[in-house]
């Protein structure tokens, strides 16, 4: 016993990385072979993002803002999927921007992915347009309350914002009747809500899917400022299962992986979890051994 | 002179960034200075490229030690700079079939989405993954019991990391409807929802008046120490 | 147009008469339209004095704007659907330009009614001050006021007791032990840019640091994630060695810039860490997913370090790692606690003037929110209400 907590102290750290690797691929693996996902029951955060997107007559404009980069993507893309899909299934035209460099490109990864392959009635410019990138941060925001087409004078493509149909009539960020944000960081939601939904008075209604370290930072917002909230995988889980089960088909047919992915994920979170408390566990078993030694030797 | 031009900039655009938030008036200087800002920033991009080669070249010129990646550096650095300003395998703007530099650099099947896609994205995915592995080595170090606030840290940890997953679903998902409340996954909302949010607004409270008193001192001249410690020449 | 509009309106409302037709209720009267006072503009408040009607029936509100510019738009445009029993409504988002007229008519079952008579054109101007903000403002005033009061206290020689912050004072011993062991002291700003304040109280204690690192003939690496901040970073590490007296020991080449890309910066500082091993680690700044990773790396190495940040979110991961952390507003009085200054001294004493009525603004409405929720039916949601509506909520 005495040599368990000898080792369990010397602990190399290498040694909780390589559990972490088995609890984490472990899941992923089996997953992978059987398809199989856990179930999810959905808290009110999440609901509140499904509702809404559901609240929106058809033909409602939704503003996106994908702020996040590839180094997130893991945790917040099931997310967004979800929700462009909701959004199309729904017949709601989609505004993409990104404050983020990098954002952009998995704006055309969503809409080819989604979009393209799943709504091909939908046409660029008239249902969806990707704005690209805009440098300035909070600035950005600022612009786009007063004159949103001066903050994005041109689409990803070149074309001029006063050319697209689907923007004809939009001033301000005002104009839209829902605003999304995928926050990964700085520039993101607490800086939509500081700038934007603050400064509106509560005119803009807001929902954010973010990553797990900003979600208990974001839950002071909810639900006043924040009409809904996606907590990392575990919420873009919740909200997926919602989503697939309001636009399954009838015909019990298999929900295609690319709308399970967060369902997939929570396998390895799962994994990586048990192991969290099991290292705890032993920490303190081993802490405490410690300290008797001590106290032993003080007597 | 040196300090003192600096400080006025930072006075005059400060309150003008201020008086924006409140005068519509005033909304045009507010922006203009934000516009200014990112000019300024995109400026810098040029002197932040100039250190980096020139640190990068002399390491390889002293041949120190790990001039290798230096190398390997500059020459990815150099060949991102050529992709993207040469807009290399490119297509048209359709609207400008014509001109062959008409799309955007980074367009579907370019050269530049190739490295974003197949080199930026593997590479920042795995080291935001590496994050996994040091939770883990920090919990393990970190939560020891050590007196009764640790206790309660260490409690909640576990509800939040069982009630966040399907442990928690299967550990206490047959508890009766009346006691739904202590289910994990509702007493980790509970957590997330009531203590931490009160938790995090003391917190948010405090930061908002120590941005405003921070931002008074330098909109005030009072404190010059961003600008180097010591003398106020 | 509008004459044409109210023609065609009679006829289909006198043909609906003679064949004796259900029909929906006559428009509202009185129907008049202002621009609201005190606000950023682009919004209008429409009232009227409406007749009895179907109870499934609706008041249907079309706008027209004329604007300055030629060409402009000409056409009814339904800007909002109310119940029959309302009588005011509020229209924002309209444009600054030009001048917006409204109309009203109903809408039921059977149809459409006749509208009412248009209303003068409004401009929905900005005004010289958003009203709304009112409470936001005069909450600025406030903390800037108990702020300015406490530094001419200062200055004028009341002493002033600020708490200890023991990772304030671990400062000099930190910078003495990488003297004292012949390593580097490694500072990271964050990895935002100068229009971030967690920033420039990042840049601020670099001053304080790079000057006693000056005294103590200690080398300090300054790795940056923004071509700005490495500019700011080398004037205030260069006026602090200048202000040690150790000018010739400056290189600005330890300050350098490595790049934007969160992740490619976090490699690059662990790389650093791991080859040269400081035996200081600074954080200071704004930080997001990469503290965990910078502070493992610091734990590994054996390095003391300290951190200080204003993201809530992170804070956990330094508390964890790091030997000492500032916390939120301790951060920010951090350049205050360092310089001893009485100006500086004096506006931390004014953060907490500001801090303890806040706390009794909560303790207040605490207390009102509570009563009110005992007894509804009393005069206390009424004081809960008036409460909320100063702090404009």
């Amino acid at each position: 016993m005495s040599g368990f907590i000898a080792t369990l102290e010397r602990l190399d750290r290498r040694w909780i990385f390589l559990a972490m690797a088995i609890a984490v691929a472990g899941p992923i693996v089996y997953i992978g072979i059987t398809g199989k996902t856990l179930p999810e029951t959905s808290t009110p955060a999440a609901q509140a993002v499904y509702d809404a997107i559901e609240a929106l007559p058809k033909g409602s404009r939704v503003l996106i803002s994908y702020d996040f980069d590839p180094g997130s993507s893991g945790e917040l893309l099931p997310m967004a999927t979800s929700l462009v899909h909701q959004c199309a299934a729904r017949d709601l035209k989609m505004v993409f921007i990104a404050l983020w460099p990098l954002g952009p490109q998995m704006v055309t990864d969503t809409i080819k992915r989604v979009i393209t392959a799943d709504f091909p009635q939908m046409k660029e410019g008239v249902d969806y347009v990707n704005l690209g990138f805009q440098s300035g941060n909070e600035a950005v925001m600022k612009v786009m309350l007063t004159d949103f087409k001066k903050a994005f004078p041109k689409s990803e493509k070149g074309t001029a914002t006063g050319q697209i149909p689907m923007l004809e009539g939009v001033t301000r960020v005002k104009d839209f009747p829902l605003l999304v944000t995928i926050s990964a960081g700085y520039p993101g939601a607490k800086e939509w809500i500081q700038y934007v939904v603050s400064s509106s008075g509560g005119e803009i209604t807001m929902v954010t899917g973010c990553t797990g370290v900003q979600t208990p930072q974001l839950f002071p917002y909810f639900p006043a400022q924040l009409r809904g909230m996606l907590g990392a995988i575990k919420g873009a889980a919740e909200y997926e299962s919602l989503v697939n089960a309001s636009l399954a088909p009838g015909d019990n047919s298999p929900v295609p992986p690319k709308y399970l992915e967060a369902q997939r994920r929570m396998g390895p979170q799962l994994g990586a979890h048990l192991l969290m408390v099991a290292l705890i566990i032993l920490g303190n078993i081993a802490f405490f051994a410690q300290r008797r030694e001590k106290a032993q030797v003080k007597s | 002179m040196r300090r003192l031009i600096p400080m006025w900039i930072a006075i005059i655009a400060g309150f003008a960034m201020l008086f924006s938030a409140f005068f519509p008036v005033t909304e045009f200087f507010g922006e203009t200075f934000g516009e200014i800002f990112s000019v300024v920033a995109a400026i810098a991009y040029v002197l932040g490229a100039g250190s980096l080669a020139k640190i990068n070249l002399a390491k390889i010129s002293r041949r120190d030690q790990g001039w290798g990646y230096s190398a390997i550096t500059l020459f990815c650095f150099a060949a991102t700079l050529f992709v993207g300003l040469g807009k290399i395998g490119v297509p048209p703007n359709a609207q400008f079939a014509a001109l062959p530099w008409s799309g955007e650099k980074n367009a579907e099947g370019s050269a530049f989405a190739w490295i974003y896609e197949y080199g930026l994205v593997p590479i920042t995915s795995t080291m935001f993954a590496l994050l996994a592995f040091y939770v883990a080595s920090a919990a393990f170090r970190a939560f020891r019991a050590k007196n009764l606030e640790a206790i309660l840290l260490l409690s909640t940890a576990f509800i939040v990391l069982l009630g966040r997953t399907f442990a928690g679903v299967v550990l206490t998902g047959w508890f009766p409807d009346w006691a739904s409340g202590l289910r994990l996954e509702n007493l980790s909302v509970y957590i997330m929802q009531v203590f931490n949010t009160a938790g995090n607004r003391a917190i948010i409270i405090g930061i908002a008046l120590g941005v405003t008193a921070t931002s008074l001192r330098i909109l005030l001249g009072v404190d010059r120490s961003w600008m180097g410690s010591g003398g106020n020449s | 147009m509008q004459v044409l509009l109210s023609v065609v309106a009679s006829v289909v409302s006198a043909t609906t008469a003679l064949g004796a037709v259900p029909a929906p209720p006559p428009p509202p009267t009185s129907v008049t339209a202002v621009d609201v006072p005190w606000d950023a503009g682009g919004v209008i408040e429409i009232s009227w004095i409406a007749p009895a009607g179907s109870a499934d029936a609706r008041w249907l509100i079309e706008r027209l704007t004329l604007t300055d510019a030629a060409g402009d738009e000409e056409k009814w445009v339904v800007v909002a659907e109310v119940p029959l029993g309302a009588t005011s409504h509020t229209v924002s988002k309209l444009s600054l330009r030009g001048a917006h007229s409204f109309r009203m008519t109903a809408i039921d079952a059977t149809g459409m009614g006749t509208p009412s008579a248009t209303t003068k054109p409004v401009r929905a101007a900005a005004n010289f001050f958003i009203g709304a903000k009112l409470s936001l403002f005069l909450g600025i005033i406030l903390v800037s006021t108990c702020v300015i009061v406490c530094i001419l206290l200062a200055r004028g020689g009341r002493p002033l007791r600020i708490r200890r912050i023991a990772a304030l004072d671990a400062v000099d011993n930190a910078v003495g032990r990488a003297t004292e062991m012949g390593r580097p002291i490694l500072f990271v700003a964050g990895i935002q840019d100068m229009d971030n304040i967690s920033t420039v109280a990042g840049i601020t204690v670099l001053g304080h640091v790079a000057k006693t690192a000056a005294e103590y003939d200690a080398t300090i690496q300054v790795p940056t994630s923004r071509s700005l901040v490495m500019e700011a970073a080398r004037e205030a590490v260069q006026a602090s060695y200048l202000s040690a007296g150790r000018s010739d020991s400056y290189n600005p080449d330890l300050i350098r810039y490595i790049t934007d890309e969160q992740f490619g910066f976090v490699a690059y500082v662990s790389g650093l860490m791991v080859r040269e091993k400081p035996a200081t680690c600074f954080y200071m700044g704004c930080f997001f997913a990469e503290s965990l990773i910078l502070a493992e790396t610091g734990n590994s190495i054996g390095a003391i370090q300290i951190a200080g940040t204003a993201e809530s979110s992170q804070l956990p991961f330094f508390v964890a790692a790091c030997d000492y952390t500032l916390i939120g507003e301790e951060f920010f009085a951090a350049s205050a606690y360092l310089s001893k200054e009485p100006d500086q001294m004096g506006s931390l004493k004014g953060q907490d003037v500001a801090k303890f009525l806040t706390a009794v603004v909560i303790i207040v409405g605490v207390v009102l929110a509570t009563l009110a929720a005992l007894a509804p039916t009393g005069a206390m949601p009424g004081a809960l209400t008036w409460f909320k509506g100063v702090f404009g909520s």
